[in-house]
């Protein structure tokens, strides 16, 4: 290890937290104390408004659905990427980054024009068959998947490359089937990547605002998460329940996190 | 009953478009006889590692079949052939105790509860890690972790043992104790086995016989013997141990006598130059005394060198020993 002076180790560690602080912990402990400012009754008054429960409850039905869609795509597109060569490959791989790299409102948007039931790509048709997915959870449910697309991904690919595939042959020489194979050693193996991808998504997927503002259409008590719902309060100047429905957000996402690094073994061999 | 390899050729496609496939295996034909102990031996890169993945399932050849105990087995899957292979790296599954790393194989063929323990703590047995059932694989050595991969795959009963570079990755001393305990527990268990290894010493040491096998093709087949003795071109008898050339003719170099007297039939004059000396053996490089003036090596026990009196710039006269060189058997066709 390189040695460094005690004092540009203080300095270092000073500039770091204050860093941190300043952007991080002071922001978001401040929403923690407006939301109690008045004790507990920004919170009930909260929960007493219909319109804050459904979005709280189209919230998760979001959520959860994506992360599934991404749970079971994303396993399946990351042994595809690693374990098979196929022409496109690369090209594949670069486009899993595009909901990174892209804003998701223009996400929506595009959405919106290949889903559209009036002027969309394939809107119509479906709109013929009685599937609605834009102004609709459908839409929102697809919107968010996009958007958390790479995060189940990014966390599999590597674990996957690393443990090689000397295991899986070993149990296909041992009698397993391919399933077997699949469900014994190769999730096994990826488990605690997949766990923390998978809350990665859902912390990704309850925070979601700009690609689902644009196709859900915000209607309220319909088609408003809580995110959406956060921004409107916010507008109309009903501060305290904004305030709540953040801290709820937020304390989600923080247990998500909490959650895994108690259930991570300290040191995975 | 045996395991037949006809014609199989394997190319794999090159890196960079337009070059031509590497052929890892060129139409490769060979019976490997049931019960015995046989060494795939070959340079890195030579197709034998290839050959095994092949036999195993974990590979498609080209074109060619594979027959094992009289099954074509040339479109069977892996999980189908019965056949246990032991990877270098241990492939040890990493989430499961060493026991049912053991148990594996048995649960997926669902035998009873009672079979499947009987069985697993009898191949801890035989492969001494009883005391480490409970135990991660992460937990154990490197050649704890290879005995488990040879009790995992033991464990299905298999037609065919397969080992690829069972010991390349352990260190030099327990690699020779567990080449020693293979060949004890070959003796025991008596399943057909191959292995793979580049190491000469090792297929020597372990093996009933052995396939020499270089760019993809099958350079001889025999006995550890008859190949050291009889080589069937120049390049087994390099691959096999050191070589010095006399007059265009290859010799172990402790099958030169050297005396420091003419008179000898058949002797040629020489003059040592260097010698070095490593534990039993003293290795000199003496120059022949004739128009090239070529520099060769001659090994010599350190008693020998030591009667001889021999040191640098003494001239010796060297001649082939009696009895060393066997007439070279009939070549292996490919």
């Amino acid at each position: 290890m390189v040695r460094s002076s005690p004092l540009l180790r203080l300095v270092l560690r000073t500039v770091v937290v204050g860093y941190l602080v300043l952007l991080v912990a002071w922001p978001v402990s401040l929403v923690v104390t407006h939301t109690f400012d008045g004790g507990f009754s920004a919170l009930s008054k909260a929960f007493a408004d219909p319109e804050v429960t459904h979005a709280l409850q189209l919230t998760a039905i979001v959520a959860l659905s994506s992360v599934a869609i991404n749970l079971v795509f994303g396993v399946t597109i990351s042994i595809l990427l690693v374990r098979y060569e196929f022409p496109g490959k690369r090209l594949l791989s670069a486009l899993l980054d595009v909901p990174l790299s892209v804003s998701p409102v223009v996400v929506g948007l595009a959405l919106l024009l290949v889903y559209n039931p009036r002027s969309g790509w394939l809107g119509p048709a479906l709109a013929d068959a009685g599937v609605q997915i834009i102004f609709s959870t459908p839409g929102m449910v697809l919107a968010t998947t996009f958007v958390a697309l790479p995060l189940v991904i990014r966390e599999v690919v590597p674990v996957l490359e690393e443990i090689g595939d000397d295991q899986e042959w070993a149990a296909r020489s041992l009698g397993a089937s391919s399933f077997q194979t699949l469900r014994r050693i190769t999730l096994p193996g990826v488990k605690w990547a997949l766990v923390y991808g998978v809350v990665l998504a859902l912390a990704r997927s309850l925070g979601e605002y700009g690609a689902v503002k644009v196709v859900s259409g915000n209607v309220v008590g319909s088609t408003q998460t809580a995110t959406l719902l956060v921004d409107q309060r916010y507008q109309n100047f009903d501060q305290p329940t904004a305030y709540a429905l953040s801290f709820l957000l937020a304390v989600a996402s923080v247990v998500c996190i909490v959650i895994v690094s108690v259930l991570r073994p300290k040191q995975e061999a | 009953m045996s395991i037949d390899i006809s014609h199989i050729t394997k190319r794999f496609p090159s890196a960079g478009s337009g070059k031509e496939p590497f052929v890892a295996l060129d139409d490769v034909s060979l019976t490997i006889p049931s019960g015995r102990l046989t060494a795939l031996l070959g340079p890195s890169g030579g197709g034998k590692s290839t050959l095994l993945r092949i036999i195993a399932g974990l590979e498609n050849a080209d074109s060619g079949a594979v027959t094992i105990e009289g099954t074509d087995a040339t479109h069977l899957p892996a999980q189908k052939r019965n056949v246990g292979f032991v990877f270098q790296h241990y492939a040890a599954f990493k989430h499961m105790s060493v026991a049912k790393n053991v148990a594996f194989g048995l649960e997926i063929r669902k035998r009873p509860k009672a079979e499947v323990k009987q069985k697993v703590d009898d191949l801890l047995n035989l492969v001494h890690l009883t005391q480490f059932a409970d135990r991660l694989p992460s937990q154990l050595s490197g050649g704890q972790r290879q005995r488990m991969a040879l009790a995992r795959a033991l464990a299905i009963e298999p037609n065919v043992l397969l080992l690829d570079e069972p010991f390349g990755a352990l260190d030099a001393k327990v690699r020779k104790e567990l080449r020693e305990w293979l060949r004890r527990l070959h003796d025991e268990v008596h399943v057909t086995t191959i292995f793979v290894t580049h190491d000469q010493e090792e297929a020597l040491e372990v093996a009933d016989e052995i396939v020499v096998i270089n760019e993809g093709r099958v350079e001889q087949v025999g006995t550890p013997d008859q190949l050291y003795d009889a080589p069937a071109n120049d390049f087994v008898m390099r691959f096999l141990g050191p070589t010095t050339e006399i007059n265009g003719v290859l010799h172990r170099p402790h099958d030169i006598e050297v005396f420091t007297h003419p008179g000898i039939a058949g002797s040629i004059p020489a003059r040592v130059v260097r010698e070095l000396r490593v534990g039993f053996e003293v290795r000199l490089t003496v120059e022949l005394l004739d128009a090239a003036h070529e520099e060769i090596t001659v090994t010599v026990t350190r008693a020998h060198h030591r009667s001889l009196g021999l040191r640098p710039d003494l001239d010796v006269w060297l001649a082939p020993t009696h009895g060393a060189v066997v007439p070279v058997m009939e070549s292996v066709t490919a």
